[in-house]
């Protein structure tokens, strides 16, 4: 059993996994905002505004962030009333901040910078809805935690799932605010 | 955490349905509730999983071998016609000769095919999930859902690209890079259609089982060691393993990027790659757009992609090298730092493959460099392969054989990879079958020599039974002398700028002679297409009726995988997982012919400061 207490101290072999696919997802990012680095150096850049409702989507995504850290405290209390309600609200947050994306597209496609247009605007659409999926994936995860909340015939009482769930919510949001600077800046 | 605990948090997840039993020191593990499919199909455990990539790979190979043999044919016999192709391709060989369309899908599914398929999925996908667990000690991998997961997004990304050759238009037909503008126009060419959505899909599949494998492979030897297998004391194979998921985590998302956008160019009428383009007369709106910018997304993963291929080689061979020799492996911590090099510098190199785009000739330099600097960390480890059987006392078992193959081709190849590399060669060079020469032997036959070595050595413990072994020493001289017959002498094609991917050389004045050298190479292809035939013959029948394994430790190696039974269970080991007091490599030492990692240290060993 020595090996076992051992192992203990270890980090859980999920959050291993989810650090290093964390990883694998920012390196795709940093292939889209590459090529965007290097398509702006080359000749004819259309510069334009980002819509000011990324910033609203900005502060949803940040609450939600917030909402599912308590979620984990409230798991750990055994608090299952609370924890139910903060990772449904953070799950409506999540959908909040993909209505707020679609508002924003919309309101780029009616001001003429369609997706079509040049590339530099199509750069946005394809970043901003690659990164909305992952946020959706996210929406997923939590309801099916949300469900297994729910279960009576097996119970759990590990705090690991959560702990992934919210530790990819946070890198999200990281992520977002990652996107976000860097297309205010490199317009 | 332990292993146990894992395995049972799947449990948990999965429900009653699945419920396996992961023993804790009970006898009954082969005694599996769920029946044939969670058994065979969908099935947990790593070891039904590495024969399930196995296979795939196997039959991935026979087609994409066969499709070699179907242009070497056009290639070798330009003037000939074979009425059974007909019959087999229908009006894809009218007349009984394969349509240039039909060459160019054939030339681009056989690289798409072996580089992705057989040589990504089919090698590291067969052993890293064989021997990781059964290596490092561990149950299973670090999330075997995950892992079956992998296999299956890989056989639906199979699934997909097999579906593509039976398509009206053909499967995509624009080389295996799938460069655009023609990738992107599907008015370009027939292989620009439907097939090239597919492609498009299949590879998104593939990707997919690339991450979902390489994030358990690294969380598994990270997380997941026994007790006392600390890091240098794991085998070379682990080490590499460990590399190659590196690689394809940091390096397969950025395909997936450049994938996506070329998805948007083809669909939804963006210009990332597009730029000033007529396609029958008529100019397309397209505008602003860098076909060279997809070439950096490419080869960003394309060349990480080709030591994806090479390092589980280099792992395999390193280890079969030493038990083979009797002697330690020589200089380990300088293998394990020289694929560490390697790397690190496979992501610093891409645009090797970019010198005749236009690059800056000044930014075409520090490519070069970094280029040749890969030629030490290979050497280092050629240097030590040779040292390791130098006197060793040699038992030429199959996978023996295909090791020290592996060495030579590696050589060969690596050697005109030194001419590539310099940029002022490589503008004579580049397209010309002096590079298909080049990267068939480092990279496609070397690679290939390491998978058969893996396969001979571990086919004991992966069905309990023998290869055949006159069959296989039949198959390995085949193969040794028919790859450097069909290869070597494209190096002369290639110098005198035979370029590649054309389809009739016999028309053009400065290719002519080389007539009755591409009849030989066609013939010898297709005499190498049989001998791996045999191969395969010899697997499957093997499986069934080959000699039975007596004792659990066939090979007398040092490593864990031959502590287990001979037909070992979901689990792996009966008892306990045991334990590491010692590196891998205690071959002939203080007059034992070998000690296995399990063995304590004796009071001589401690003294002398192990």
């Amino acid at each position: 059993m020595d090996a076992m207490s051992l192992q203990r101290k270890k980090i859980h072999p999920h959050k291993y996994s989810l650090w290093i696919a964390m990883g694998s997802i920012t390196m795709m990012f940093i292939g889209f905002t590459s090529a965007y680095v290097v398509k702006r150096a080359q000749a004819n850049w259309f510069t334009f505004d980002l819509p000011v409702i990324f910033w609203i989507s900005t502060f949803v995504i940040l609450t939600s962030s917030a909402t599912i850290q308590m979620a984990v405290k409230e798991f750990r209390n055994r608090n299952m009333q609370r924890y139910k309600q903060l990772i449904t609200l953070t799950a409506v947050l999540g959908v909040a901040f993909a209505v707020c994306q679609w508002i924003g597209f919309k309101q780029m496609n009616d001001t003429g910078l369609r997706l079509n247009g040049p590339a530099s605007v199509s750069f946005i659409y394809v970043i901003v809805s690659v990164h909305l999926l992952h946020v959706l994936g996210g929406v997923v995860a939590l309801l099916i935690m949300f469900g297994r909340a729910f279960r009576t015939r097996v119970r759990t009482y590990s705090s690991v799932p959560i702990e992934v769930a919210a530790t990819y919510w946070h890198f999200v949001d990281a992520l977002w605010i990652y996107l976000l600077i860097f297309l205010s800046i490199a317009r | 955490m332990s292993n146990e605990a894992t395995l049972h948090s799947q449990e948990v997840i999965h429900g009653a349905a699945h419920a396996h039993d992961h023993g804790h020191g009970h006898d009954d593990h082969e005694h599996h509730e769920g029946g044939f499919i969670s058994k065979y199909v969908f099935s947990l455990d790593h070891k039904t999983i590495a024969k399930q990539f196995l296979i795939t790979g196997i039959i991935w190979a026979i087609i994409g071998a066969f499709f070699s043999v179907l242009f070497r044919l056009q290639l070798g016999f330009p003037d000939a016609t074979f009425p059974w192709l007909e019959s087999i391709l229908g009006h894809w060989a009218k007349g009984g000769r394969i349509t240039p369309e039909a060459y160019y899908a054939l030339v681009t599914m056989h690289g798409t095919i072996l580089v992705f398929f057989v040589l990504t999925a089919g090698l590291s996908g067969t052993f890293s999930n064989l021997l990781i667990p059964l290596q490092v000690g561990a149950r299973d991998m670090a999330s075997p859902l995950m892992n079956c997961m992998s296999y299956w997004a890989f056989f639906l990304a199979s699934v997909v690209m097999m579906s593509s050759l039976f398509v009206q238009t053909g499967p995509a037909s624009g080389g295996w890079t799938a460069y655009p503008p023609l990738s992107a126009l599907g008015d370009a060419s027939i292989g620009s259609k439907i097939g090239m959505d597919l492609w498009l899909i299949s590879m998104a599949l593939f990707v997919v089982s690339q991450l979902l494998g390489g994030l358990n492979y690294i969380s598994t030897i990270l997380n997941m060691r026994t007790k006392g297998m600390t890091m240098t004391k794991m085998p070379l194979t682990i080490w590499s393993f460990f590399f190659t998921a590196i690689l394809g985590v940091l390096s397969f998302p950025v395909l997936l990027s450049g994938f996506i956008l070329l998805l948007f160019d083809r669909h939804a009428g963006t210009s990332f790659y597009l730029s000033d383009l007529f396609v029958a007369g008529k100019a397309l709106s397209n505008e602003g757009g860098s076909a060279i910018l997809y070439q950096h997304l490419f080869w960003f993963l394309g060349h990480p992609e080709v030591y994806i291929i090479i390092l589980p080689a280099m792992g395999m061979v390193s280890e079969i090298l030493a038990v083979n020799s009797r002697k330690p492996i020589f200089g380990y911590l300088a293998m394990v730092g020289s694929m560490f090099a390697i790397v690190i510098l496979a992501f610093l190199v891409w645009a090797h493959h970019m010198f005749v785009t236009g690059l800056n000739p000044f930014l075409g330099a520090f490519f070069v460099l970094l280029t040749l600097l890969i030629a030490v960390p290979s050497a280092i480890k050629v240097f030590n392969w040779i040292t390791t059987i130098w006197r060793g006392n040699l038992r030429f078992t199959t996978g023996m054989l295909f090791s020290i193959g592996f060495v030579s081709t590696f050589i060969s190849g690596g050697l005109t990879g030194i001419w590539l590399g310099n940029s002022s060669i490589d503008i004579h060079l580049h397209d010309t079958y002096f590079v298909i020469a080049h990267f068939h032997i480092v990279m496609g036959v070397s690679a290939f020599f390491g998978t058969f070595a893996g396969v001979y050595h571990w086919f004991p413990k992966m069905f309990g039974r023998y290869m055949n072994n006159t069959l296989s020493y039949i198959h390995f001289w085949a193969t040794l002398i028919g790859a450097y017959l069909i290869f070597w002498p494209m190096h002369y094609e290639g110098i005198a700028g035979m370029p590649r991917r054309y389809y009739d050389y016999s028309s053009w004045e400065s290719f002519k002679q080389f007539n009755d050298l591409n009849f030989f190479i066609s013939i010898v292809v297709i005499a190498v297409f049989a001998a791996q035939l045999l191969f395969v013959f010899n697997f499957f029948y093997s499986i069934f009726k080959g000699r039975k394994v007596q004792s659990t430790n066939p090979w007398s190696a040092t490593t864990l995988e031959w502590t287990t039974p001979i037909n070992p269970g979901h689990g792996n080991w009966p008892g306990e997982i045991p334990e590491v007091y010692r590196w891998p490599y205690d071959y002939s030492k203080n007059g034992k012919d070998f000690v296995p990692q399990t063995v304590p240290l004796s009071p001589e060993e401690e003294k002398e400061g192990h």
